[in-house]
């Protein structure tokens, strides 16, 4: 193995120390702590005595650092300082982040495909000549969606022969689409069109921001976050029918609790895309940041729009319509 | 760049240099391992013999659990994650990892998520006590308000990992120096890359996990509750699915350091390079279609319990092929038995040993006799230990000398291995009997009849557990007062790029990448 020295090469920019991990570890720390105490107050405290100020501390180190630590990688790109290696290094940072999203996603679709074809059935009496459902949970029917718990099919916790932790009331109407709704009153349908347009407006502005088109490229980018606030409001419009109108609550059994597991952390990952796309929105049009050749910020952003975007269809058709 | 390390306490606090960041690693694992290794003490000195000895079996259980969850999580994985640190951009020649400052974050937010982890023991109702697989419904149900804190720091732990391993890929895929193709990448490399490939696909999972705890716990959600529809089993299934790579994760790392030092000490390349890269993918590709292997007990369908005993035997057979190669790379060469060798070759028997109890434990109607026995105890341990500590042990001794400069002293480390290889065959060898007779685990008291095996293995755990303090020692005095070594190839067999640079390392390494010859095989 030799090591001669060779010619042709870009420096790979290695950053001077920097107290910016630091800085997002206390915001980190400081969050999940106070998160852990608020939600251990309003479980097992009295009545008032939780409170989320250390909580909101923490968000707003932790966000404060992160608008920084961005802020200086813009700054040192614009400088010049990152290669074209560095840059290969954050896509490769931004595909491995989406992946490692995805697998997060998988997890939630995973419970939802096992309670639906095998828990469920098993309950109800299927596999193991029935005792599951005879011993336990006797009269117990299963569908899909689940609109009498197991607990509610025995009489009620009271009468569970298991160890009771909660109540578990279904919700009296399903939030799918046969029993539902009007079709044109049906957000999940609007909501479908909306994601999936804005896939498009994204896509748009992209080709407006490579023919070097920034008008185009701004115009289209609004376009996507707008789409983007559209669906988040049309979200909590949803949820505000399924607690309000449905009585489907994070308490109506595991029917509930997939419904909001999935739409929450989809609506929240919408939520953070959206925010993305608006901070490369207002960089471009307040720092005219962005060029055809150099755009990594709005393009990784784009990625995770589409990603979100993917993840809706999964969820419109196996949590909305199969 | 700066061409010193900063002065006082904010070179560590504030370094991107990848080496300072192994440093921080490796040194914070060795005092998980202290830690994890206290809580060990406890629980051998409680079993020392039968009845009721030292502590309340509540507090018995919160043992067994921090110190599988510490070792885990805080001593093996973040070892390791040091190693890589350090020798990655060393071995592939880059100058850096790929995200420096994200690198110096991922190693920071885990000594606080350990620090809340430690303090559950002090807070209402105990620290948690479920074993470090937290099955619900314990993890739920009956869940002590610690449990909370627990979920986070596994949060905090997940995230330090899937960074480090999202640097990890970057650095291979993107930095590695002209001409060192894939194929010629160190086997360390190839391990680690697969490693971080596992990580980034099994954290997020885990971290579902513990956040649909969280919802079952504190929200009225019933992931984990039948009387809602859920079901306790699931919580096994997501478990494992991590879990199971989770074992992995563990052990492909070592196996790429006893790649690397096997072949340094027989003075032979590596036999088998291509197939090792071929079983090290093959074995993360199968660890994903194992899992229930850890379920057999719980009620499956027949199709599912063949199904899952059949893909884990498969497992078996790359597993063998690289117990083959190093057996082969050892034949025939000029050999030598220095400490770092010492502790591949106690690798090599004793994990093999574990290998054979782990497909013992595959078969699935046997395993419902070994299932939750401590037969199992002592297969886990002869693979994790004896494989992943062992390994570490090695990794240590054989770079000491070129992270510091200086030499450790040869007849301590000796003594060091020959301790820990006896005690640790004391402590586990035994419990494949009790284990076998029915002892279950995580008991605080057992039948008189193990009264001797477990006595055995207690004396074999404190014997085991001093000779780390040997270790410790000879490693503080090494870099405080060693022997100086100037050549830049501290071993005459070793080979890679790491070994081309001056010793000790300097801080920078590689700013100009090296070119590697074309002809040269892999290293
Ligand atoms: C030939 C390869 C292997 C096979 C066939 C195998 C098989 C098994 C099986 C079937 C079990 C479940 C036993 C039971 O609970 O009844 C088990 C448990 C376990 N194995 Fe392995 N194993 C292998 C290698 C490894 C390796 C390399 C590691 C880690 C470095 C490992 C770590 C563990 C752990 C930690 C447990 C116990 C988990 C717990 O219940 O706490 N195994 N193994
Ligand atoms: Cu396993």
């Amino acid at each position: 193995m030799t090591s001669q020295t060779s010619t042709d090469y870009e420096k790979y920019y290695v950053p001077e120390k920097s107290s910016l991990a630091v800085m997002a570890t206390i915001g980190l720390v400081l969050s999940v702590f106070g998160a852990a105490n608020f939600i251990n107050g309003l479980t097992f405290g009295e009545p008032g005595e939780a409170s989320p100020t250390i909580l909101y501390a923490g968000l707003f180190v932790f966000a404060a650092t992160l608008f920084v630590w961005f802020r200086t990688t813009i700054r040192e790109n614009i400088a010049g300082m990152a290669s074209g290696q560095l840059k290969k290094s954050y896509v490769l940072g931004m595909y491995w982040f989406i992946f490692s999203e995805v697998m997060f996603f998988a997890a939630f679709f995973g419970v939802l495909f096992y309670v639906r074809n095998l828990a469920g059935p098993w309950l109800a009496a299927e596999g193991e000549g029935g005792r599951m459902n005879y011993l336990l949970w006797e009269g117990f029917q299963f569908s899909w969606p689940m609109m009498q718990t197991p607990q509610e099919a025995v009489g009620g916790a009271a009468s569970q022969l298991i160890a009771n932790n909660g109540a578990f009331a279904s919700a009296k109407q399903s939030m799918s689409f046969a029993e539902a709704h009007h079709w044109y009153a049906w957000l999940p349908l609007w909501n479908t069109i909306i994601l999936l347009s804005s896939s498009v407006t994204v896509h748009i502005a992209h080709t407006g921001l490579l023919d070097g088109n920034k008008k185009k490229f701004n115009l289209w980018l609004a376009a996507t976050v707008a789409l983007g606030v559209l669906f988040v409001i049309l979200q909590v419009a949803e949820y505000y029918e399924a607690y309000a109108h449905f009585g489907l609550t994070l308490n109506s059994g595991i029917y509930g609790s997939t419904f909001f597991m999935l739409t929450g952390f989809h609506g929240f990952h919408v939520f953070m895309g959206m925010t993305m796309l608006a901070i490369q929105l207002m960089r471009s049009l307040r720092g005219g940041h962005f060029t055809a050749g150099d755009h990594f910020g709005f393009e990784a952003s784009s990625w995770y729009w589409h990603f979100v975007d993917v993840v809706w269809v999964f969820l419109f058709l196996f949590v909305y319509i199969l | 760049m700066a061409h010193g390390p900063a002065k006082g306490i904010s070179r560590w606090l504030f370094t991107t240099n990848h080496k300072d960041i192994g440093t921080m690693y490796l040194w914070f694992s060795f005092a998980m391992f202290i830690l994890g290794g206290a809580f060990a003490m406890i629980i051998r000195a409680e079993l020392f013999q039968p009845g009721m000895q030292l502590v309340e079996p509540a507090f018995f259980n919160q043992m067994t659990t921090l110190h599988g969850l510490v070792m885990v999580f805080g001593a093996i994985m973040p070892s390791f994650v040091g190693l890589a640190n350090w020798l990655i951009p060393m071995m592939i020649g880059a100058p850096d990892m790929a995200l420096p400052r994200m690198n110096n974050w991922s190693f920071w937010i885990l000594p606080p998520a350990f620090l809340m982890l430690a303090s559950t023991l002090f807070m209402e109702g105990g620290a948690p006590a479920f074993g470090w697989t937290f099955y619900a419904p314990l993890s739920t149900t009956y869940a002590a308000p610690s449990v909370t804190f627990f979920i986070f720091a596994i949060h905090i732990l997940g995230l330090s990992s899937i960074m480090g391993s999202i640097n990890i890929i970057a650095t291979v895929m993107n930095m590695r120096a002209p001409g060192m193709s894939y194929m010629k990448m160190p086997l360390f490399v190839w391990t680690w890359l697969i490693t971080a490939f596992l990580l980034v696909a099994v954290m997020p999972v885990l971290a579902g996990a513990v956040t649909m705890m969280l919802m079952d716990i504190h929200f009225g959600t019933s992931f984990f509750s039948a009387a809602g529809g859920g079901d306790p089993v699931l919580f096994q299934h997501i478990f494992w699915f991590f879990g199971h790579p989770e074992v992995y994760i563990i052990i492909l790392p070592a196996f790429g350091v006893v790649s690397q030092i096997i072949p340094a000490f027989s003075r032979k390349p590596l036999f088998g390079y291509d197939s090792m890269v071929y079983a090290t993918a093959a074995i993360a590709f199968l660890s994903f279609i194992v899992w229930a292997h850890h379920m057999y007990t719980v009620g499956m369908p027949v199709a599912g319990e063949l199904f899952f005993m059949y893909a884990t035997m498969l497992i078996a057979v790359p597993t063998g092929v690289k117990v083959f190669n190093w057996v082969s790379t050892m034949w025939r060469g000029a050999l030598s038995f220095e400490t770092p060798m010492l502790f591949c070759i106690g690798f090599l028997v004793l994990f093999t040993i574990g290998g054979f109890t782990g497909l013992m434990l595959s078969i699935a109607p046997a395993d419902f006799q070994y299932h939750d026995s401590y037969f199992v105890v002592a297969h886990f341990h002869y693979v994790m230990v004896a494989g992943a500590v062992f390994s570490m042990s090695a990794a240590v001794y054989y770079w000491l000398p070129k992270w510091c400069g200086k030499m450790y002293n040869e007849t301590m480390g000796k003594t060091h291995f020959w301790i820990s290889f006896v005690g640790f065959n004391i402590t586990f060898f035994p419990q494949h009997f009790v284990g076998l007779a029915g002892m279950p685990r995580r008991i605080p008291d057992y039948a008189l009849q193990f009264a001797d095996f477990n006595m055995m293995s207690s004396i074999g755990a404190f014997i085991y557990g001093g000779s780390q303090i040997l270790f410790l020692y000879n490693v503080v005095a090494t870099i405080v007062a060693g022997k100086p070594v100037s050549d830049d190839k501290v071993w005459d067999g070793a080979e890679g790029l790491e070994w081309t640079v001056a010793t000790p390392a300097p801080y920078h390494t590689f700013e100009v990448p090296p070119t590697i010859d074309p002809a040269h095989a892999h290293s």
